[in-house]
């Protein structure tokens, strides 16, 4: 079944590349299309079996690298973890093949866009299935390649080569990262294979490196490396400047890619190496650092952009941000789950602005739209759904994800957590500002686009609502669906659960996770506590199940949430495929939260949204005062904090100008004093040695034969001699 | 093993076709036809007997095989000793298996003195061979240092327009390091009394005077890979140079350095590789950064392709320097992988510069739309030598770094980021040549890979992915040599330098 799930779409990119020519444009679409579908049902195969049946497994397929004591393998790991973002990748990634048959029918070369979908779709399946760094690294620079192909696919433009480059390129810094952390794990654990280093890394915990004369601590060394590449490739603050631009390329891209699934491939790699980042509680902070910066960060810059699709990018990076603290705070699983419900509201906001701006004739500017949800009211449907839950408004997805992880951060009780939790709900209340601000100028007001331009405003086909329906339910259900499995606990609050409750979940604290020591006495009080929790966990499902079926809802996932019955509990449902230390253990105490801090996220959302109603709604003419008010802080964010041209200015500038001084180098140094120098010297040598010409060729041979002779026999003589 | 001399008949058998090229007569067009014939059928003749040698190569074996040998210069004890091991044999391969690509690839390329111009290749692949089986010091040097002679009439005579300068330049240079390893060998021969190079290996010289050895063999093969600061004659030589002239300068002539380290420093100067070590390790990091940043910079696809190939041999002296299994496995792996991507790629500035003969990037631009197969082949070797997994320039590279890192730490972390500089450079080149609008309508006017041309580089761009994704059929034979070699190094330097080399100590507190 792992085959299947993860070769179909090589496969499908293999023939309709190389053989796109004679499959023409239809037949292309066709293998694509079959192959992510069918990689699809084998992924949900997969996930009763093994996220459900606890059937984890490794098969390995050929040996890869072998060097002395450095061996790696070509294999699949499916366990929980992986097989979690085998589906998220595989039914967005059917989603967008789908949207795109309708999306990209007027492009010429929509058999190769196809085929690279397909390609993105395997090297990110390789990446997730990887049983060791080196091939999760090559699915990693995998999904890098599609990424810098898609982005770039319309290259005939300067802006979208440009863009492509830059992701490449500032991935690949990320990348540096991450291969000199793999190196580190090599020589600390001697194998890069992820069970080889989760054995050991209890007994390493304290290993340090000598490094210019300090001791560094191995495990933080190496988390921070691998988290350079997780900044890289999730977009985090300080190398997220790609991803803006990446919106260069065609929307379905921009859903599959750059928001539902290679972003998150950073928090999974954190996800991942779980075991050892629980070693690393300084890199633990950095991650909780950098992820609330960055949710904050771009939540500032995504309330001042245009672009409809730059929007939702920084929405999108702010999001990430997210999942990182929770990586931060070792509530994995929160993060894990914030993974999925995003990736499913996400790529339907993407896919519903690539509705709008198929809708539009191609235009993107939120300036020019407005006046059109008449017109378009099942893409203006899906788009609400998406920004529902991406607002955090209960019970769409993103509800019960953003919630705990925001209680996740606060319940770690240190001063990163609640740094992260404070900009965590302020980035909450932004968020839910832009998209309204997003809805209302795009769908709302009146028509600001030309009369031509209205003129052909019309209804997507259903070759792209129908993806668009499937995200949908995503988005509207997956939150309360997998609450329980993913994060544990109890029902949500808001629902059946008092204080009681609330501290019974935090007795359980124990058993909730992959314990590292367990005594004799956390044993009994987790048989104890498992009793209880299978008491409640029955009650709030069927409270769930009961709520759920009144909506019909018939998507992909109803089925897993009946089966899923038995395997409610966190750490079952993981089976140890994230591991975190019993004191970390914040998702757990994130159930027993107060109640200020469960409800603050609402509470700010439907402020922001509020907010958004009253000045692009209501009274449009405050925003230009508004605007004019905070005029430099108003131009701070619109030029995105300035990292373009900061960076611009320190890396690019000095590369070029360093490049042309050491090429200058070469020329006047190097070859001034090396070759040129020399013949120059020979020349003025020769030509003052022609004043003593004899005009006899012997006698010249005969000096430089007399010079020869001695030179070498100088030099034989002094060897010799002195050893 | 066998019972006629296998790596005799491949040395000579190109010199058999240079017979018969001179035996050609008659009219000019005809004699080219002929002569491009015969270079053809001796190259293809050879590269089959070629895969006979691999197909015969014992991978569990370490030492040399298919050895031969017979009194040379009997009264002075220098003999004919020929021979393979895990880390020639691939050189071997490459250059049998590039050379008939060079034939074709100047199939129409090339039209005046034809016949000369395949005298001088089929003489260049018998001294390329002969470089890597000698196993005589002297017999070594003879074939090491006649590489020089076709190279430099290849440039100097069917070169571009400065092809005078570049081939002066290109001898020049090569002969400074020729002169001190011949004062080398001479001292070698007075202090062993053979020029045997197993016997070498096994009798290693004074720790002082491997120092003075040392450096004289580093400059040779320092010029030959070429390292920074004598690297300026490569961008000048390969500017100038015909295409097969590039390619096989940069396929199989820039790996004679990098196995002069493997066969004379490594095992002959023990002591004094390890003493000089650091100074390798810094002069690789230093070619890595400052070789990428120029090459970002050029206008010129060849000077590009060149200076990014001066950064990639960077990663070889520094993966044998550091003396680590997977360093050196990475370093010869890096060197068969960039013979292939390399020559490749300046393949592909040929088919451009064919039609526009042209190698400025700015003249072409927007070719995907004319020219989808070339572009898919040039973006193949393009990913390639930027060290994407799944292509065989990752796995040497990622190698080189894993041994550096044990080596030195900090060195590897500062020749990683010659990972990034070469995405940059690579993609702007690719970007430059092959996406963007089409504002050249010349360029936009150029015919996509003739079937010829397409063929040449499908092998290629098979061998790169494949060796990607399946190395193993490679590493399985360089790694017991490579096993060999480094037991002997680390028999021959004491253990305690060993820990002080390590910069990396893991500690148990």
């Amino acid at each position: 079944m792992e085959f299947l799930a993860v070769f179909t779409p090589l496969l499908a990119f293999v023939v309709a590349f190389f053989f796109g020519k004679a499959l023409g444009h239809k037949g292309a679409q066709v293998v694509t299309c079959a192959g992510i579908l069918l990689a699809a049902f084998a992924a949900i195969n997969l996930f009763f079996d093994v996220a459900l049946g606890g059937n984890a497994r490794v098969v390995e397929l050929a040996p890869w690298v072998i060097s002395g004591d450095f061996a790696v393998h070509w294999s699949l790991r499916v366990d929980t973890l992986s097989v979690i973002m085998i589906n998220v990748i595989t039914i967005v990634s059917a989603c967008v093949h789908i949207y795109s048959l309708g999306y990209m029918s007027h492009d010429g070369a929509r058999g190769r866009f196809m085929s690279y979908l397909s390609l993105f779709t395997f090297a990110m399946l390789m990446l997730v299935t990887a049983d060791n760094l080196l091939q999760l690294f090559f699915g990693w620079e995998g999904v890098g390649l599609a990424s810098y192909l898609l982005i770039g696919f319309w290259n005939h433009k300067h802006s979208a080569n440009a863009a492509a480059q830059k992701a490449f390129v500032v991935n690949r810094v990320g990348d540096f990262g991450l291969a000199l952390g793999m190196m580190a794990i090599f020589v600390v654990f001697g194998s890069i294979g992820f069970d080889e280093i989760f054995a050991q890394v209890a007994d390493k915990a304290d290993v340090t490196f000598d490094l210019f004369g300090m001791h560094v601590h191995a495990m933080t060394a190496i988390a921070l490396l691998l988290f350079v590449g997780a900044i890289g490739k999730s977009a985090q603050l300080g190398l997220h400047t790609w991803l803006p631009d990446a919106m260069e390329g065609p929307t379905p891209v921009s859903a599959l890619i750059h928001a539902a699934t290679m972003v998150t491939a950073g928090v999974f790699l954190v996800a991942r190496m779980s075991p050892l980042f629980e070693y690393a509680p300084a890199a633990l902070m950095v991650v909780t650092v950098v992820g609330g910066l960055t949710a904050f960060v771009a939540a500032t810059i995504g309330m001042t952009q245009f672009d409809i699709k730059r929007v939702i990018a920084y929405s999108t990076m702010s999001q990430l941000g997210y999942m990182f603290f929770a990586l931060g705070v070792s509530a994995y699983g929160a993060a894990m789950f914030h993974l999925m419900t995003h990736a499913f509201f996400k790529a339907l906001l993407f896919l519903g602005a690539g509705s709008v701006i198929h809708a539009m004739g191609d235009e993107q500017d939120m300036r020019k739209m407005g006046g059109i949800w008449k017109k378009i009211p099942y893409t203006y449907a899906f788009m609400w759904i998406g920004s529902l839950a991406l607002a955090g408004i209960p019970p769409f997805a993103g509800y019960f994800s953003k919630d705990i992880v925001l209680e996740a951060a606060w319940a770690d009780h240190t001063w990163f957590g609640n740094f992260a939790f404070a900009l965590g709900i302020a980035a909450a209340f932004m968020t839910a500002f832009y998209t309204w601000r997003l809805l209302i100028m795009t769908f709302h007001g009146k028509p600001r686009a030309t009369q031509k331009v209205m003129g052909h405003v019309h209804e997507s086909p259903p070759v792209m609502l129908g993806p668009l329906a499937v995200l949908a339910i995503g988005a509207l259900f997956a939150g309360a669906v997998f609450y329980q499995p993913f994060v544990g606990g109890s029902g949500h609050h808001g629902e059946e659960h008092g204080a009681a409750v609330e501290h019974a979940a935090e007795d359980s604290h124990v058993k909730e996770t992959d314990v590292l020591h367990v005594s004799a006495e956390d044993e009994l009080k987790k048989i104890g506590a498992e009793i209880e929790q299978e008491v409640k966990a029955v009650v709030s499902q069927d409270a769930a199940h009961t709520a759920h079926e009144s909506d019909h809802g018939d998507n992909t996932h109803s089925d897993a949430h009946g089966t899923g019955h038995d395997a409610e509990h966190g750490a079952d449902f993981w089976n140890s495929s994230i591991q975190v230390l019993a004191e970390n253990d914040t998702v757990t105490a994130a159930h027993g939260a107060p109640l200020w801090v469960k409800k603050l996220p609402l509470v700010v959302g439907v402020l922001g949204i509020w907010l958004a109603y009253i000045l692009y709604f209501k009274s449009p003419t405050i925003v230009p005062r508004l605007v004019e008010g905070m005029k430099p802080l108003h131009t701070f964010l619109f030029n995105k904090w300035y990292f373009d041209e900061l960076y611009d200015a320190l890396f690019v500038k000095n590369s070029i100008k360093a490049g042309k001084l050491f090429w200058r180098g070469d020329k006047n140094v190097i070859d001034r004093y090396g070759p040129d120098g020399v013949s120059a010297v020979s020349v003025a040598i020769s030509k003052g040695m022609s004043k003593l010409q004899s005009g006899f060729i012997y006698h010249y041979a005969f000096v430089m034969m007399v010079a020869v002779i001695g030179g070498i026999s100088w030099f034989v003589f002094k060897f010799v001699v002195e050893f | 093993m066998l019972d006629f001399p296998l790596l005799s008949v491949m040395t000579f058998l190109p010199l058999a076709g240079v017979f018969f090229l001179f035996s050609i007569q008659g009219e000019a067009q005809a004699v080219a036809r002929n002569s491009k014939y015969v270079a053809l059928l001796t190259s293809v003749a050879n590269l089959i007997l070629g895969l006979y040698l691999y197909g015969h190569f014992d991978p569990s074996e370490s030492g040399f095989q298919f050895v031969e040998k017979a009194a040379w210069l009997g009264s002075v004890g220098i003999d004919y000793h020929m021979g393979v091991d895990g880390i020639s044999v691939f050189f071997v391969l490459l250059a049998v298996f590039l050379t008939p690509i060079c034939v074709l690839a100047s199939w129409f390329s090339v039209s005046k003195r034809v016949k000369e111009y395949m005298v001088a290749f089929l003489v260049l692949e018998t001294f390329m061979i002969g470089t890597f089986c000698a196993l005589d010091a002297v017999l070594f040097y003879v074939f090491f240092e006649g590489v020089l002679i076709p190279m430099f009439l290849i440039i100097g005579i069917w070169g571009g327009a400065r092809r005078v300068y570049a081939s002066y330049k290109f001898f020049l240079y090569t002969l400074l390091g020729s002169v001190l390893m011949l004062l080398a060998l001479l001292v070698l021969y007075v202090q062993v009394g053979s020029t045997d190079i197993p016997t070498l290996m096994e009798n290693p010289v004074a720790r002082d005077l491997q120092m003075w050895l040392w450096l004289a063999v580093f400059a040779s093969f320092a010029v030959k890979m070429p390292m920074w600061p004598v690297h300026t004659w490569l961008p000048d030589a390969h500017v100038e140079a015909p295409t097969a002239g590039s390619v096989i300068l940069a396929g199989v002539l820039l790996k004679m350095g990098g196995y002069g380290f493997l066969r004379f420093s490594l095992p002959m100067f023990p002591e004094a590789s390890e003493f000089f070590a650091p100074m390798v390790f810094w002069l690789s990091v230093v070619a890595i950064i400052y070789t990428s940043l120029v090459a970002l910079v050029q206008e010129d696809m060849k000077k590009l392709i060149a200076y990014s190939s001066v950064a990639h041999m960077g990663f070889v002296t520094l993966g044998i320097f550091s003396a680590t299994q997977q360093g050196i496995e990475g370093a010869v792996f890096q060197m068969i992988s960039h013979g292939v991507i390399s020559g490749a790629l300046f393949l592909c500035v040929g088919v451009v510069y064919d039609r526009l003969h042209t190698r400025e990037l700015g003249r072409y631009g927007g070719i995907v739309k004319n020219m989808p197969r070339y572009a898919t082949l040039f973006m193949i070797f393009m990913l390639g030598s930027v060290g994407l997994p799944g292509t065989s320039g990752f796995v040497g590279e990622f190698l080189v770094l894993l041994g550096a890192f044990q080596a030195n730490t900090i060195v590897a972390a500062f020749a990683a980021t010659g990972v990034i500089l070469g995405a940059a450079y690579m993609l702007f080149l690719y970007r430059k040549v092959v996406f963007g609008p089409q504002e050249n309508s010349d360029a936009a006017g150029m015919e996509d890979v003739t079937p010829r041309e397409a063929w040449l580089l499908i092998p290629l761009a098979f061998l790169t992915i494949y060796l990607g994704v399946f190395p193993a059929p490679v590493m399985d034979r360089i790694s017991p040599s490579v096993e060999a070699l480094l037991n002997d190094y680390n028999a021959k330097i004491s253990k305690d330098d060993v820990a002080q080399q390590t910069a990396v100590e893991v500690h148990h507190d």
